[in-house]
């Protein structure tokens, strides 16, 4: 990080549903073009957190900075502008069914930034194909592509607007090992060639070492290991090491009972 | 102790769920006077409420209508009345039945595909993803919505009542044998300005509670495909209500003395 400010900065960040804490105290920084991976299991507040940072759920408490300015608590036309800096990749996608895919890939261009019609589709063209999606697609309505296609309009959506924070959430999960390489080489190129930093949240270690630069591990509401992503196994965390090799044996324990 | 709690339970939520409906509501209106303005979507929106939704309510308001007209005559031939057939087959549909047929045949059509679709989208993260894309949900779902139903609903009845009065203008005409110069005469002798301008107000407040129905239950729908069926449910189960509460209200604020 260089000692400069960090492009997200996210300290004690706490949120609660109920009497349930997901999140009890997150401390994390991304530094600029950087790219982080979340990785941890299923229930730890993966998706909370970046949900929070999204501003899509108020967080009950902690702080959170995009380039050195706190982002909670702000709303409205703030909040906009703010949002005018990050692009998402959501874990189903989540394209607008009624529209065709050129639009959807266009929609942040059009209706956030006020370009023309015209303008926004040829940018949607070169994003798609950036993506490996052809003038072909561009027409159809994403109900009639295939889970990976899908997966390609939405980042090539992510990234229509060259947003300087980009975010992605299980990239890979539901695609086949091939199609998830795709998808982990286009994140790589589409972060390196932006100059964009990177907030992942993963399950997959093989997408995780494959995009990271650094990697954090989550667990029971707090990141409980980070570091360059060559030394994860070097961690000394017996957590990490349960999680990284996948045992139902470690520290980490699912409550099952007998059948 | 049980009962009592239970009581002061199911209050307490109503009022909470009556709290955040008015807030949806606010922000929806005020969402609807800011820019930015989704000309393309209102425009989409009228077409598939008022145009799309003309053959339903056609059939609505000329059965209606017909079956008024048989009614009233077998009714009031038991105390001689059968002439004032035309005066109540107009004043019925323009002051009532219009506006609160089309609203309830407008619910079932729109609430519940607003409530579906916007349920989808909710359960899918698309909302999430209209914010993330810096256009807010409300302004770029909900006002529309509210916009369009809020307008066509009058439209609308405007139709209905038409048709309505045709139908009954034929059962009388071919199966009571009126004459039509003087069933004519009668309806638009008899007919005043307040009875169709009170049913399309009462069509506009339908019409917005359709649309607001149908968005606030889609945009807080949770849970998957059974979240999303709840929801629709709810949209028009919730319109239906207040069609017939407000159109109570509407009357009372019209015509009451």
């Amino acid at each position: 990080m260089n000692g400069k400010t960090p492009k997200i900065e996210i300290r004690g960040l706490m949120k609660s549903f109920g009497p349930k804490a997901v999140l009890k105290g997150i401390d994390l920084d991304v530094g600029n073009e950087e790219s982080l991976v979340v990785i941890g299991g299923s229930g730890t507040g993966k998706s909370v957190l970046i949900k929070c940072v999204l501003g899509l759920m108020t967080p009950d408490s902690g702080s959170i900075k995009i380039d050195g300015e706190e982002t909670v608590g702000k709303g409205g036309r703030e909040r906009e502008r703010i949002m005018a800096k990050f692009g998402m990749l959501f874990q189903g996608s989540a394209l607008f069914d009624s529209l065709p895919v050129w639009e959807n890939v266009a929609f942040g261009l059009i209706a956030g930034s006020g370009v023309g019609r015209a303008e926004a589709k040829e940018v949607a063209l070169r994003k798609l194909g950036a993506v490996g999606l052809g003038p072909d697609v561009a027409e159809l309505v994403p109900a009639e592509l295939s889970g990976g296609m899908q997966k390609r309009v939405a980042l090539a959506r992510a990234i229509a607007r060259e947003p300087e924070i980009i975010f992605f959430d299980e990239p890979t999960t539901g695609l086949d090992p091939i199609m998830a390489d795709v998808i982990n080489d286009l994140i790589r190129k589409c972060v390196g060639e932006l100059g964009a930093t990177a907030l992942s949240i993963t399950h997959d270690m093989v997408s995780a070492r494959r995009i990271a630069h650094r990697i954090a591990m989550i667990y029971d509401g707090r990141i409980i290991w980070q570091g360059p992503t060559d030394t994860i196994d070097r961690s000394g965390n017996a957590h990490v090491d349960q999680f990284i090799h996948g045992r139902a044996e470690g520290p980490i324990k699912m409550p099952v009972r007998p059948l | 102790m049980g009962f009592l709690q239970a009581i002061g339970r199911t209050f307490i939520t109503g009022l909470e769920v009556f709290g955040r409906l008015v807030l949806f509501a606010l922000a929806a209106l005020l969402d609807v006077v800011r820019p930015p303005y989704y000309p393309r979507l209102i425009l989409k929106q009228m077409i598939e409420i008022g145009y799309y939704s003309l053959p339903v309510v056609g059939l609505t308001a000329i059965f209606t209508g017909m079956v008024l007209a048989l009614q009233s005559f077998t009714g009031f031939a038991r105390f001689s009345a059968e002439s004032a057939i035309p005066q109540v087959v107009v004043v019925s549909l323009t002051r009532e039945l219009g506006p609160v047929l089309a609203g309830l045949m407008v619910a079932g059509r729109i609430g519940a595909a607003m409530a579906a679709e916007i349920g989808t989208m909710r359960v899918t993260d698309q909302i999430d993803a209209l914010t993330t894309l810096s256009t807010n949900p409300m302004r770029y779902l909900v006002a529309p919505r509210l916009v369009a139903g809020t307008t066509m609903l009058p439209l609308l009845v405007l139709v209905a009542d038409i048709i309505g009065v045709f139908g009954g203008y034929v059962v009388s005409i071919y199966k009571l044998g009126f004459n039509p110069s003087i069933y004519l005469h009668n309806t638009f002798d008899f007919l005043q300005t307040m009875d169709v301008v009170s049913g399309l107000v009462k069509a506009g407040v339908f019409g917005f509670m359709v649309a607001l129905m149908g968005c606030y239950h889609g945009f807080n729908s949770r849970g998957g495909a059974q979240g999303v069926g709840t929801a629709t449910t709810n949209a028009v189960v919730s319109a239906s209500i207040l069609i017939l509460i407000s159109n109570y209200i509407v009357t009372e604020l019209f015509f009451a003395r």
